[in-house]
């Protein structure tokens, strides 16, 4: 099977700018996350992907990270973690999700938050600039070669960053296999892949997976 | 114009993780016929130097037409730069009002003198910060500063603050050095060139040959400091660490750095400490040691950085290129370079430095897992290449 229009893999530059907003405790980091840029949630927790190592940290999001590690609070590391950026739909819903989290906590303690006797949190922004990585695709198996090749970026673009660009709570990779190629379960199955897998080379290797399942020795 | 390397963007693929030389080719393809000058004071030397050796050409290969302007100045200017340097790494001096103005009159004479037509100026650390008085709005201008400049002097940061404020940006090498500002401040981080004769591939013949004429024996595992013989950076601390961990494992302990400017340093009491004990080696290192040190880490089995206080100290990631788990201190860049418990650990005493080291040397496998995993990590975000991406992204978001 070929599609009428090819998938054009787009990788991503990125550029992060430090912000003014500090915190030192959980009250302060609550004020702040209320008050930054929608750019500074993402890049604190979906774009935190790009700065994973191999082998992944302990939480998914910077602020559950520095919780846990700076100030020490483990019941509201946990929690903080636990917000699913891509199943919240929107950065805003993140953001809101975020303040109950911290606000129900800080009710809750009874007493002064402590605070970090290290790093302060510092918010950054993220500026993406997408560029064709010249790869592109009209089968499937073209998609699944050219997946193995792109840089790492193109996997954060398409299968992260697209959920917010796109509004669709599924990445490009997905929708382009269920609408160009007419794979609607192998899009399922690609959409399901868990972004908190770990490492964008790992999520890249979990779709080549997927993908080279659905390829029975021959193009589609 | 300063001159360029033989090392291509293609020489990159063995080394850089994968589609990344595709990529900042097709970066290069979209940033086509933009102009980025960058300027610093001195040709010769240091890790600026380095890198702008590197990138420039690389850049221009990419097509994005890239030149290197250097600022020239009296002797009277050189003190001024090296006073105002130190003044805002934290170092008190002396900076008086016609100190500054040599410092402007010198960037204003050089703004006038050198080709700054470009869509994106990137001028490197003090001394030629004044240029930016003669800018047109044509251009971006951008800051790059190398220093920390968390505990700048305050007086000399409130008189340059307005300057780089003329900037459009600042860039600095991370957050905990960045100052604050009125203008947007990004973050890069410092890299290392994977294709250098510090960090290049060596042949164990070669490395014995480094290392003999170091007077190095490879008989037992081998501990090893790189860093200067100054009190900051606790090479008689390592040297206490060393003795706890020697109750317990044969090993060798090295500390190697350049040689030391007269008074502040430790070098005479390091040698003492180290005259009754000949598994401790202590080498002062000759000018340019990029091949010394090149062999040194490789021969070491764990790498140390202990400082007190520390700038972003890139022989982390060197040493994590060449396969070490290192054992580092919070100060400056160290805990930024490691994956804590996955590449290395983080430590703040003698003793956690010991307990450390003798935990991995207990553990050979471990040593052997964590140097991969710090060479991986390294290769994901310290090489080259990465900065080479980033300054395409910072041309591209300026220039949009």
């Amino acid at each position: 099977m070929s599609a009428t229009q090819p998938f054009v893999f787009l990788g991503c530059l990125e550029l992060n700018e430090l912000l003014p907003q500090e915190a030192h405790d959980a009250r302060e980091l609550l004020d702040q996350i209320a008050l930054v840029p929608i750019e500074s949630i993402f890049c604190h927790t979906s774009a935190s992907l790009l700065r994973r190592p191999v082998l992944a940290e302990a939480y998914p999001n910077d602020f559950a990270l520095w919780v846990g590690s700076e100030i020490r609070d483990v019941r509201l590391a946990e929690r903080l973690a636990g917000v699913d950026a891509f199943e919240a739909g929107s950065m805003e819903r993140v953001r809101e999700e975020l303040i109950a989290i911290i606000s129900d906590h800080l009710q809750h303690l009874g007493a002064a938050p402590p605070r970090t006797q290290g790093k302060r949190f510092r918010f950054f922004q993220i500026h993406l600039v997408p560029v064709p990585t010249g790869h592109q695709a009209r089968t499937l198996a073209e998609f699944r070669d050219a997946l193995a090749e792109v840089d790492v970026s193109a996997l954060f673009y398409h299968t992260i960053e697209a959920r917010y660009r796109s509004g669709r709570g599924r990445g490009d990779f997905a929708e382009w296999v269920g609408g160009a190629l007419g794979l609607a379960e192998l899009a399922e199955r690609l959409a399901h892949i868990d972004p908190h897998a770990g490492s964008l080379e790992r999520i890249r290797d979990r779709h080549l997976s997927v993908l080279t399942d659905a390829l029975p020795g021959g193009d589609f | 114009m300063a001159q360029g390397s033989l090392v291509k963007l293609d020489d990159y693929r063995q080394v850089a993780p994968r589609g990344t030389i595709d990529f900042l080719m097709r970066i290069g393809e979209r940033l086509r016929g933009r102009r980025i000058v960058h300027v610093n004071a001195s040709r010769y030397g240091g890790p600026v130097v380095e890198a702008l050796n590197r990138v420039v050409p690389i850049l221009s290969d990419l097509g994005v037409e890239t030149t290197w302007e250097v600022t020239i100045g009296t002797a009277d200017f050189d003190q001024v730069s090296r006073a105002v340097s130190k003044a805002l790494a934290g170092t008190e001096q002396v900076i008086t009002e016609v100190m500054l103005a040599r410092l402007r009159e010198t960037g204003v004479e050089n703004a006038r003198r050198l080709q700054l037509d470009a869509d994106l100026v990137m001028v490197h650390d003090a001394p030629p910060l004044h240029l930016v008085e003669e800018r047109t709005d044509a251009a971006r201008w951008v800051w790059r500063c190398h220093q920390d400049l968390s505990s700048a002097q305050p007086q000399l940061w409130n008189a340059l603050r307005p300057i780089i404020q003329r900037y459009n940006a600042a860039v600095f090498s991370l957050a905990r050095f960045a100052a604050p500002l009125s203008i947007p401040r990004f973050i890069v981080y410092p890299s290392i060139d994977p294709l250098s004769e510090r960090n290049r591939e060596m042949t164990r013949a070669e490395q014995a040959v480094q290392m003999d004429r170091l007077r190095v024996p490879r008989d037992k595992p081998i501990l090893l400091q790189v860093g200067p013989f100054e009190r900051q950076h606790d090479p008689l601390g390592v040297i206490n660490a060393y003795r706890l961990v020697k109750k317990h494992h044969d090993v060798r302990l090295v500390l190697a750095g350049p040689s030391p400017a007269p008074g502040g340093d430790v070098l005479g009491d390091v040698q003492e400490a180290a005259s009754r004990d000949p598994d401790i080696a202590v080498i002062v290192l000759p000018p340019d040691p990029q091949v010394e040190l090149n062999a040194l880490e490789r021969a070491a089995t764990i790498a140390i950085q202990k400082p007190l206080k520390a700038d972003f100290t890139i022989e982390v990631a060197t040493a994590m290129w060449k396969g070490k788990p290192v054992i580092g201190t919070i100060a400056g860049g160290i805990p930024f370079q490691m994956v804590v418990n996955v590449t290395g650990y983080t430590v703040e005493t003698v003793e956690g430095a010991a307990f450390r080291i003798r935990q991995l040397l207990s553990n050979p496998e471990l040593i052997g897992r964590m140097g991969a995993a710090g060479r991986e990590h390294v290769r994901r975000n310290f090489l080259v290449t990465r900065r080479l991406s980033d300054y395409m992204a910072l041309l591209a978001h300026l220039t949009r």
